[in-house]
């Protein structure tokens, strides 16, 4: 049973990277991309992180369809007494640059760097892609523009105030890390 | 036939006689448009009134038509305001309808609301301005606290009613329950389950004690074991409980009297809460199942394994089941071998996180529908369906008026064959001739609209999120369903060719709401334009991102002036969210800053 879960699941892996615009973070591989099978929206510039084990899937706001009432339970379910979902969730706006509106995203719907990408993805699939790379910075507490990626997962929560995905030109200098 | 002028001779009691027998309100509706001597007999005697969207009308006018109003039902913001897609302070507000119903309708006995902002003033204004009030039911509300609990409780003279269905309720301490005088003995149903705080369990014993004609009752998580089993003693009566927590102790006289308590209640039919339900409470439940109707478990995560297949196998009446996916396939094909009258199933995610095991697949579904044919109302989060399973189970429950599925992912395909599931959903709509409510999910392309376009004739609310491919899509949808009356789109390629398709259909629909799809403002202008009857609404929380982004190429410092954001600005810019309905009460006059009326 495990073992066709896994099977399943990197089969669905591979069709993801078959077909989705992804945004990759600086450093990460690159591997050809195949054309997509999907509505004609997305074009090139597919970065594909190496992907190991079941794929996170994407959390975007209001996504899944769950009440807030319900979800405010599961979460309170989940988390024994420690519940900082009370407020309604660490939501912070998300631009993109090009991009005509801002999204926001609750950042504790994600558990790490890898989920938050993929909800990213979803959630700006639905503008045009140009063939620039992409990178994901945030705006911290002090106001400076920081790399996605450098600090634990809960640190990066705890102090990020904004996202902001940049496109190609402007990435370049934060891409070049050592 | 001379039947219509022989009506002319009947006085109009006669006539008013024989609409008392329309209860439908589309009906009474439709015979108020027939004449004139029509709408007057039909308006003075109506008692129930039921608006859909509380800025279609004017309160005032709305109260004005109907002063022997006994009843109203109300529904404010937009469904997807559920899945916090509304900014808060959106409206929705209570108030000035209740306002207009204390000024003209003084005979108003009873109120639902539905997503709706209640204050505390407004309730206390409800109950002081209408004498016979007897029932008060909120599902999904907000913008009250249990001090309007209070005055609801202490103010009304006859309350039969007190129904709270997940709303959001500031907790300002127990003594609400103390407000009930004890002279109140008209109780029949009283459901605080969504109360998040203590509640104060002497009040709530005796409140029982005297309220004999009390039918239903729901708990909230705040009441033990000890109390339920005192309570349950004190109505033998009782039809539909809600438990509150139920933990005890093996050896507890708890325990033991809940026992006896529960199979005093020869009548129970529906049973919900279950709140840190442990194994040895829920054997005490077995001896009743028999003859449960109705079954809510989706509050309890700790009922699954074997624990839920040995309480759900004795429930052989059940109708209506509602459950967390973490009861997994293998509890659902138990629930298809033993609950062969059930009509409704919920399956809620207990896991938010896609990414979790896989709890129920399209197996669990299948499962269902084989062995449970009178199967009409179904929602349904799973993480993966494939069509051979969707045409499967359309194929032996053609009876389904409400289908809602839910894959976790989206635009998540079919994982057998990769390909959409349009297919599927397609099969669906095909053999389900009486598909009112529809939700879809998955990987779909605009093929899927085609199949509903062509085949849901009696459908009347459509949901979706992610699929699509063109503005065809929608366009589909919109020239085909002739019944359509709510449709809500989230993060669908549709643009202002497919919102432009069909103006005029949207004056025979309650609403639209389209968000982060392809919409530009110069679209909804048009649409505007030639529709003055319809309010088309802006939201727009991009204002204030636009003076930090200016690299993004969109002019102007913005004013509090909204004429000023809309008129200067660059047309194209797309549109985040979307409202459109149809209205006689004009423009909203309480919009926020954030919302435009065009």
């Amino acid at each position: 049973m495990e073992g066709q879960t896994q099977a399943r699941y990197d089969a669905e892996v591979d069709n993801l990277k078959d077909t989705e615009l992804r945004l990759g973070l600086p450093g990460s591989d690159e591997e050809p991309k195949k054309a997509p099978k999907k509505r004609g929206l997305e074009d090139s510039s597919v970065k594909v992180p190496a992907e190991t084990g079941p794929t996170a899937k994407a959390q975007v706001v209001g996504w899944p369809p769950v009440r807030s009432y319900r979800k405010n339970s599961i979460q309170m379910v989940k988390k024994g007494g420690d519940q900082n979902n009370e407020k309604g969730g660490m939501f912070v706006k998300v631009s993109m640059d090009g991009a005509p509106y801002l999204r926001k995203v609750d950042l504790n719907m994600y558990k790490g760097y890898r989920e938050l990408r993929e909800g990213l993805d979803v959630m700006f699939k639905c503008f045009p892609a140009t063939k620039d790379e992409f990178a994901v910075a945030y705006e911290d507490k002090d106001g400076d523009l920081m790399l996605v990626g450098d600090v634990p997962w809960q640190m990066f929560i705890t102090s990020c105030k904004k996202l902001r995905i940049m496109k190609g030109n402007e990435a370049i200098g934060l891409s070049s890390s050592p | 036939m001379k039947v219509q002028s022989a009506m002319f001779y009947f006085p109009e009691e006669v006539i008013e006689h024989i609409f008392s027998f329309l209860t439908h309100h589309p009906d009474r509706n439709t015979v108020s448009t027939v004449c004139k001597a029509w709408y007057k007999i039909e308006r003075l005697s109506r008692c129930e009134v039921f608006v859909g969207n509380c800025y279609a009308i004017r309160p005032d006018r709305a109260a004005a038509r109907f002063p022997g109003l006994r009843s109203l039902t109300l529904k404010g913001k937009p469904h997807f305001a559920d899945f916090d897609l509304v900014p808060p302070d959106w409206g929705g507000l209570a108030g000035p309808w209740i306002e207009a119903m204390a000024r003209s309708c003084p005979n108003l006995e009873e109120l639902r609301m539905k997503r709706m902002v209640v204050s505390d003033e407004s309730l206390e204004l409800l109950v002081h301005a209408f004498p016979n009030f007897k029932a008060l039911v909120l599902v999904s509300c907000e913008g009250f606290s249990t001090d309007g609990l209070a005055a609801v409780a202490r103010s009304c003279k006859s309350l039969r009613e007190l129904d709270l269905q997940e709303n959001e309720i500031e907790d300002r301490g127990p003594r609400w329950l103390n407000s009930f005088p004890d002279m109140c003995t008209s109780l029949v149903s009283l459901n605080f389950a969504c109360l998040k705080g203590e509640v104060n369990l002497k009040s709530l014993e005796r409140l029982v004690c005297r309220s004999p004609n009390l039918k239903c009752l729901r708990l909230n998580r705040a009441v033990p074991v000890e109390t339920l089993a005192k309570i349950m003693n004190q109505c033998p009566n009782l039809e539909d409980l809600g438990t509150g927590s139920l933990l005890a102790d093996q050896f507890s006289e708890a325990y033991v009297s809940l026992i006896s308590a529960l199979q005093k209640c020869k009548k129970l039919r529906s049973l919900s809460g279950f709140w840190d339900a442990s194994p040895l409470c829920l054997l005490a439940v077995y001896p009743i199942c028999a003859n449960l109707t109705g079954l809510n478990l989706s509050y309890a995560p700790t009922v699954q394994g074997q624990d839920f297949i040995n309480l759900i196998q004795h429930c052989v009446k059940l109708l209506r089941l509602w459950v967390l996916d973490s009861v997994g396939d293998k509890g659902l094909a138990v629930v298809a071998s033993a609950c062969k009258e059930l009509q409704e199933l919920r399956v809620f995610p207990s896991d938010l996180f896609a990414a979790g095991p896989a709890t129920v697949t399209e197996e669990g579904l299948v499962a269902i529908s084989t062995g449970c044919p009178k199967l009409n109302s179904l929602l349904y989060f799973c993480h993966s369906m494939t069509n051979s399973a969707l045409i499967t189970v359309s194929k032996n429950c053609p009876n389904f008026t409400r289908f809602r599925l839910c894959i976790l992912e989206p635009r998540k395909p079919d994982p057998a064959t990769n390909e959409p599931l349009d297919e599927g959903f397609g099969a669906v709509v095909k053999t389900c001739k009486n598909l009112r409510r529809f939700s879809i999910s998955g990987l779909l392309t605009d093929q899927v609209f085609y199949y509903i376009g062509k085949y849901a004739k009696a459908l009347e609310m459509l949901s979706i999120a992610f699929a699509g491919d063109t503005d065809q899509g929608m366009t589909y949808v919109l020239n085909g369903c002739k019944n359509l009356r709510k449709l809500e789109i989230r993060d669908c390629p549709f643009g202002d060719g497919a919102l432009l398709a069909d103006v005029t259909k949207y004056e025979t629909m309650r609403s639209l709401w389209m968000s982060s799809c392809d919409i530009s403002l110069r679209g909804c202008k048009a649409l505007a334009t030639k529709m003055p009857s319809l309010n088309v609404e802006i939201i727009n929380e991009w204002e204030a991102e636009m003076e930090e982004n200016l690299n993004n190429g969109v002019a102007e410092v913005i004013s509090n002036n909204n004429n000023k954001h809309i008129n200067n600005g660059n047309d194209e810019r797309k549109v985040e969210k979307l409202y459109v309905y149809r209205t006689v009460g004009g423009p909203r006059t309480d919009a926020p800053d954030f919302v435009w009326t065009l």
